[in-house]
């Protein structure tokens, strides 16, 4: 099997064909021009390549999105970039007020396909402004989709599925996430499988045992916590705790709930996770809806774990305490067990 | 508050050692910083204002720093170090140590002290600043509030919104443009239409200008400036033409070698220098090094701030 491109390689040559592919497609964002490439270089060599669809813009990102905006109004196919997640706050009004109402209060005469692509998450020491992930205030938000890749998803599919969408579509990129290699397939020691391939925004689903098994635990993740992931299943195969991850790549709206559902049921214990702050999360969307559909088949109530409800410290070591990270997982993972 | 004099040579000499000392501990504090960063000491990153340190020591030694109010941005160091010179706090802010002056919580763009207040988010500190200055106005206390934003942050429509604001309700509140012609790799002329200088015009703000290459004349500059705000209750816009000489971040300088030449030419540091009786530089260099590696080693000795009690 040939080496697996990078998370970063992965969306980078998405960005490349899809403007290769489709004149409509043009690219917008702050410091994106070659050699600069972007601040975390998911557009280098996009300039170089199609120079007249490649515009570095002013610090506005209420006007990027909002330009981006016109754009797919009338034809075109915008990918906006917003440096850091963080500056999502600047462009809300027009994701919510403008990209997400256009096409449904025109009562689907227009369609807006948009994209507007984002780094979000720490780790990485920028503090309070430059480290959060804010993916869970869009989520919900009624015709706006959300997507985030996990290193087990093919990234650039998820992007090139995001640009032929007619509809708006937050993509949230995990900076931790970018350095590491797509884990697509399956390997000695974990099953990687698809539970939906037909999906535009497929899940993905990873087991520490053999099929035909059932398992004790089901982790459903998202985006950057599934760096964690390698190493979680492996440490708990070694402990012969048979675990089960749940990948989704939308996050809203959330995808149909009977695959969810029947991996919850098939362990009766339930993880959630996700990088963002728990409180009125993802997770506790997908926990809701997992109690609806699946309550007397759970054996202990869901456990959520996210960031903690605060602001992200700039200081490395308080930043972790912070975080949600391996080990907080793996001990919620231990706690709905006992 | 310190007023220059042209006609007073002693007043002048005095003012530029005082300038020249805060400026070598900015920049010194600075590379400190960078050398921290290169050591694995400091963690995530840091922008330095190295070459634009005169901005920082003109604009706030205009400023009544008893009462006065500064906004700034992600570029705040020299601002910081200017209004009150703690250079342990600011050190151990950066580096997580106890004593750090936002507990280390805040790191090196989101710094308070005093009546200062910094944010990493561009242009977002504008309409805080404008309102700061309503504050005052309606409390009569007769300060002024200061806003630093770089050229780049001129984008934000949040900059206009605010400078509409502060000049119908005349609010003493004085916009100044750090303008060092790049913002992270972006040239000016690429992300400008027009002439940043003449943007307040409009709203009919006076608007002053002047170059950080001479420290005292753009102190004497923004006194001007600053008297204006505060005898007139109204906003002023002032623009300092300077010159980044160090990377945006670190290590990120996509310029070219004659760019970064051309600019090095223009270091306030080396020019006020020249200004300065040889013996009394000497002295101050001494001093202000000895300030840094005993705040540096302070610092390192110090243990990690603790979460603990927070929530
Ligand atoms: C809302 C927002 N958008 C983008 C950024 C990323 N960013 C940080 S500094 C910077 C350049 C700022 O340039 P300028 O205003 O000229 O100030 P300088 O860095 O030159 O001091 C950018 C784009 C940010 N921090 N906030």
């Amino acid at each position: 099997m040939s080496q697996q491109l990078t998370n970063l390689e992965s969306l980078r040559s998405a960005l490349q064909s899809a403007m290769a592919d489709d004149e409509t497609v043009v690219v917008f964002g702050e410091d994106i021009l070659d050699p600069y490439g972007g601040a975390f270089k998911v557009t280098k060599g996009l300039s170089t390549a199609f120079p007249n669809r490649v515009f570095t813009t002013p610090i506005c990102e209420g006007a990027i999105v909002g330009m981006a905006n016109g754009l797919a109004l009338r034809g075109m196919r915008p990918v906006a970039e917003l440096m850091f997640g963080d500056f999502i706050t600047l462009a809300a009004d027009q994701l919510i007020n403008h990209a997400a109402k256009f096409p449904a209060m025109y009562n689907g005469r227009v369609t807006l396909p948009l994209v507007v692509r984002t780094p979000m998450g720490g780790g990485r020491g920028y503090g309070p402004t430059h480290s959060q992930s804010l993916e869970r205030m869009f989520c919900g938000v009624p015709h706006l989709s959300v997507v985030a890749p996990t290193i087990f998803h093919d990234a650039g599919k998820l992007l090139r599925a995001a640009i032929a969408s007619d509809g708006p579509v937050v993509f949230i990129e995990n900076k931790l996430l970018y350095p590491l290699r797509q884990q697509l397939h399956s390997t000695a020691t974990i099953q990687h499988d698809v539970l939906d391939p037909e999906a535009e925004y497929p899940t993905v689903r990873l087991r520490n045992f053999g099929a035909g098994d059932s398992a004790d635990v089901t982790l459903i993740a998202n985006g950057g916590v599934s760096r964690f992931l390698p190493s979680l299943l492996e440490r708990l195969a070694d402990e012969e705790i048979r675990l089960q991850a749940v990948l989704p790549s939308v996050l809203s709206p959330l995808p149909p709930i009977a695959p969810l559902a029947a991996a919850a049921a098939d362990s009766g214990r339930v993880v959630i996770a996700e990088e963002g702050i728990a409180t009125n999360g993802w997770g506790a969307e997908l926990a809701a809806r997992l109690y609806e559909s699946c309550m007397g088949r759970l054996a202990c109530p869901i456990v959520r774990i996210g960031a903690m409800p605060t602001v992200i410290p700039a200081a490395k070591h308080l930043e972790d305490e912070i975080l949600p990270s391996e080990t907080t997982i793996l001990n919620a993972i231990l706690k709905v067990l006992s | 508050m310190m007023i220059a004099s042209p006609n007073s040579f002693t007043i002048t000499h005095q003012l530029a050692e005082h300038f020249y000392a805060q400026m070598l501990l900015i920049r010194q504090t600075e590379q400190q910083f960078l050398e921290l960063f290169a050591q694995g000491k400091l963690n995530g990153t840091v922008h330095t204002c190295i070459g634009q340190e005169s901005s920082a020591v003109a604009v706030v030694n205009a400023m009544d720093t008893q009462r006065d109010i500064i906004f700034s941005n992600h570029r705040a160091h020299g601002h910081f170090l200017a209004y009150c010179g703690d250079v342990e706090g600011l050190l151990a802010e950066v580096l997580g140590r106890e004593g750090a002056v936002c507990g280390g919580i805040g790191g090196t763009q989101h710094l308070h002290a005093g009546n200062l207040y910094t944010n990493g988010i561009q242009g977002g500190i504008a309409p805080c600043a404008t309102g700061a200055a309503l504050a005052e106005k309606m409390k009569r206390s007769g300060a002024i509030t200061t806003v630093f934003l770089g050229d780049g942050t001129m984008g934000q429509g949040a900059v206009y919104e605010s400078m509409n604001i502060a000049a119908l309700w005349q609010l003493p509140i004085l916009f100044v443009l750090e303008d060092n012609g790049i913002a992270q790799s972006t040239p000016k002329q690429q992300e400008h239409a027009g002439d940043l200088s003449t943007r307040a015009q409009t709203f009919g703000i006076q608007t002053f200008t002047a170059d950080s290459f001479d420290v005292l004349a753009l102190h004497q500059t923004t006194v001007a400036a600053v008297g204006l705000v505060r005898q007139q209750q109204c906003p002023a816009f002032l623009v300092v033409n300077c010159y980044r000489l160090g990377p945006h971040s670190k290590g990120d300088d996509t310029r070219s070698p004659e760019e970064l030449a051309a600019v090095e030419q223009r270091d306030p540091l080396r020019q006020l220098e020249l200004q300065i009786d040889p013996e009394q530089r000497q002295l101050i260099q001494q001093s202000v090094q000895q300030r840094i590696q005993a705040a540096v080693q302070d610092v390192l000795g110090r243990p990690f701030i603790s979460r603990e009690g927070k929530e």
